[in-house]
């Protein structure tokens, strides 16, 4: 139901101006904080009006954390998991939706449930996977007694290692593993009429045929919306990096870094806080991702509302 | 080229039985219409024959070759969809080519091939249009390229004119003809529009509940109806229905209003079975009150223009009488309905089958 009143269209700009204040004035805060001097940053009352510091804040904050790498480090582990993802996810629904094998539901189901358990609540077991991917392998030839065997017959003794801290593969692969993704294709692969496929057989298309000419053309918003998600989450990533990258100078993430730029009695040691390069960095840092939301938000829209028919 | 034979063919969906024991041979080069009302079980003898489903009982051959085992692409056949089911992100070339993409053919014979097509059904002009910005009819003929350019030994249509306005669709029937006598390749259409399958088709199949009540060319199931149902779902309007009873001697049909209507000798009834009397519309006259075979009150009439549906009533039984001629009638006027014997149909109250057809035997004939 759509109302076109004065009155309403009043209170309901009041209302969208009154968020977007709420929303900007802590950006314009950081702004204004980025653009000042560390003796003007610190006095009360809070300053509104930038000043004329933001250069020389910006090339302070990015030789302090040396973002170079950081940026770069980032940007190979945000694209990496927008690739992984969208493979997997792409596949997985393309299994579930036009084969119908034993099991179909169970998995689903599985893969549904993995929504509840997020990377913070596992947090433990995947470092201790991460630790040493073949743990689980490990674990079940340890049971089995395959590795007694194997150490019986020829005396190897078998220890099965991959380490995957300070590794991109260890930032990227669990981000990768959730179920996100599978959904949006689940319902867009729904909304593929049965006569599509049906027209792609009698051409004598195979499946993979069908998925690489058909499906993957038609879900190019898909594409671009789940890209865009995952570039985001990816990049804003703090706990799992903090967690599994040690080697900091080769392996650190731009958001790990920035927060060693906020102030605080460790990093000050007492003095005053440098609350003006935390604010240059976060600019920095939000640039990114806004950049891309900015790029993709036609797609993007197009694909999560699913109405490009 | 090739002829279909689908011999004792059943399909179920787990506990339901869609389909139970079809026979049906289909010559080489032949227009077969498959006609019934929707869940009839038309399309899925069709999928059937596509390869689309998998059949549960009985054997599908093409042109000699058992083809249940076989997929789709396997089978050599190209199927137009109700939906036109056209891939939306490509143009109208690509969509028409992708058969040939997908089997491997070189570029350049590729292109050659989908425009020699395209011209044929006069889409020449729209080869870099997507599908969503062609009309129904231009989709249908993509559609129609889309099969044709494949080269198939047999031609599947499931609907394909439905969703068309009325005027297209005639155009789009006669075109499909035309396409028909050119190329020559077995064709099976799917349809529940009488028209559509009295003017395409060489023979008309008609379907009801899973099963095949008549196979014969379209004058044969109009002039000789082999069930009630037949005679009832093929004809426009309605072939008029008289339910009645033998007479003792076994020459003529008692009404229940009491008028007794003759009934051609040579077929067999017995004295009190319960039959229905079947009159074409079309083949009926109306006389003065007193005249012809029957008596009715006259109601109304429809206008079609060059003739006239003229509505009656035999005490609460409905008949119409279709005639050129424009009279004028009351409301309630008694009126005698001429006929010729010739025209009379008898059907078994009981099973519906057909009494008077006049070899009962062709059918079996034509499915040996």
């Amino acid at each position: 139901m759509i109302e076109r009143t004065p009155l309403l269209n009043i209170a309901t700009h009041i209302i969208l101006i009154f968020g977007l204040v709420i929303i900007l004035v802590p950006i314009w805060l950081a702004f204004v904080g980025a653009t000042l001097t560390l003796q003007e940053v610190n006095s009360a009352p809070v300053e509104f009006w930038p000043g004329d510091q933001l250069l020389v804040n910006l090339r302070e904050a990015w030789a302090l954390s040396d973002f170079g790498q950081k940026f770069l480090n980032t940007l190979i582990v945000a694209t990496g998991v927008v690739i992984g993802k969208i493979t997997l996810a792409c596949i997985t629904a393309f299994a579930l939706v036009f084969f119908n094998f034993r099991g179909r539901m169970l998995i689903f189901w599985m893969i549904f449930i993995t929504l509840m358990l997020p990377l913070e609540v596992r947090i433990v077991p995947t470092y201790a996977v991460a630790a040493n991917a073949l743990t689980p392998f490990q674990t079940i030839m340890d049971w089995t007694g395959i590795s007694w065997l194997i150490n019986a017959v020829s005396g190897i003794e078998v220890a099965l290692e991959w380490n995957l801290l300070n590794s991109y593969t260890g930032l990227i692969l669990p981000l990768v593993a959730t179920a996100t993704g599978t959904f949006l294709y689940r319902q867009f692969f729904l909304t593929i009429p049965d006569e599509l496929v049906e027209a792609a057989r009698m051409d004598g298309a195979g499946p993979l045929r069908f998925l690489w000419d058909v499906l993957i053309p038609l879900s190019k918003t898909n594409i671009a919306a789940l890209a865009t998600i995952m570039f985001v989450y990816a990049w804003n990533q703090y706990l799992w990096p903090l967690l599994v990258v040690t080697d900091r100078a080769n392996y650190g993430m731009v958001v790990v870094q920035l927060s060693d730029l906020v102030p605080d009695a460790l990093t000050t040691g007492g003095g005053t806080p440098t609350w003006h390069l935390a604010m240059a960095a976060t600019l920095v840092v939000m640039l990114p991702p806004i950049a891309i939301v900015i790029l993709m938000q036609r797609w993007f829209v197009r694909g999560l509302i699913n109405t490009d028919k | 080229m090739a002829e279909i034979s689908i011999r004792n063919v059943a399909k179920t969906y787990g506990k339901t039985k869609i389909m139970d024991g079809v026979n049906l041979e289909i010559r080489n080069g032949e227009f077969v219409v498959i006609l019934g009302p929707s869940g009839c079980g038309k399309s899925t003898l069709l999928r059937l024959i596509a390869g689309l489903e998998e059949i549960t009982g009985g054997e599908i051959a093409i042109a000699g070759q058992v083809v249940n085992q076989l997929e789709p692409r396997e089978r050599g056949c190209a199927m137009v969809f109700q939906n036109y089911a056209l891939y939306p992100h490509m143009t109208v070339a690509e969509n028409i080519g992708y058969a040939l993409k997908v089997a491997g053919v070189a570029k350049a014979e590729r292109l050659a091939r989908v425009e020699a097509t395209a011209k044929s059904v006069g889409l020449s002009d729209f080869l870099d249009r997507k599908p969503g910005q062609l009309s129904g009819g231009q989709r249908q003929r993509v559609a129609m390229a889309r099969a044709i350019i494949r080269e198939p030994k047999v031609f599947l249509f499931d609907e394909p004119l439905s969703n068309l306005d009325a005027k297209l669709r005639v155009q789009m029937r006669h075109e499909i003809r035309r396409i028909h006598n050119q190329i020559k390749a077995t064709s099976v259409f799917v349809t529940h529009d009488q028209h559509e399958g009295m003017t395409l088709a060489d023979r008309l199949v008609i379907m009801n509940k899973g099963t095949i009540e008549q196979i014969g060319t379209p004058e044969e199931i109009y002039e000789h109806p082999a069930s009630l149902y037949v005679a009832g779902f093929v004809g426009s309007p309605a072939m008029n229905i008289l339910p009645g009873t033998v007479a003792g001697d076994g020459r003529s049909v008692l009404m229940a209003d009491g008028q007794a209507v003759a009934i051609p000798a040579g077929f067999k009834a017995e004295a009190g079975q319960l039959v229905q009397v079947g009159l074409r519309p079309e083949r009926l006259t109306l006389l003065p009150a007193g005249q012809g075979g029957l008596q009715a009150a006259f109601q109304f009439y429809e206008e079609l223009g060059s003739a006239r549906v003229y509505h009656l009533m035999i005490e609460d039984i409905p008949v119409c009488v279709v005639l050129d001629e424009k009279l004028t009638l009351t409301e309630g006027q008694r009126m005698g309905i001429g006929f010729a014997q010739a025209a009379l149909h008898v059907f078994d109250g009981a099973s519906g089958r057909s009494l008077t057809r006049p070899s009962a035997s062709r059918k079996v004939e034509e499915m040996a």
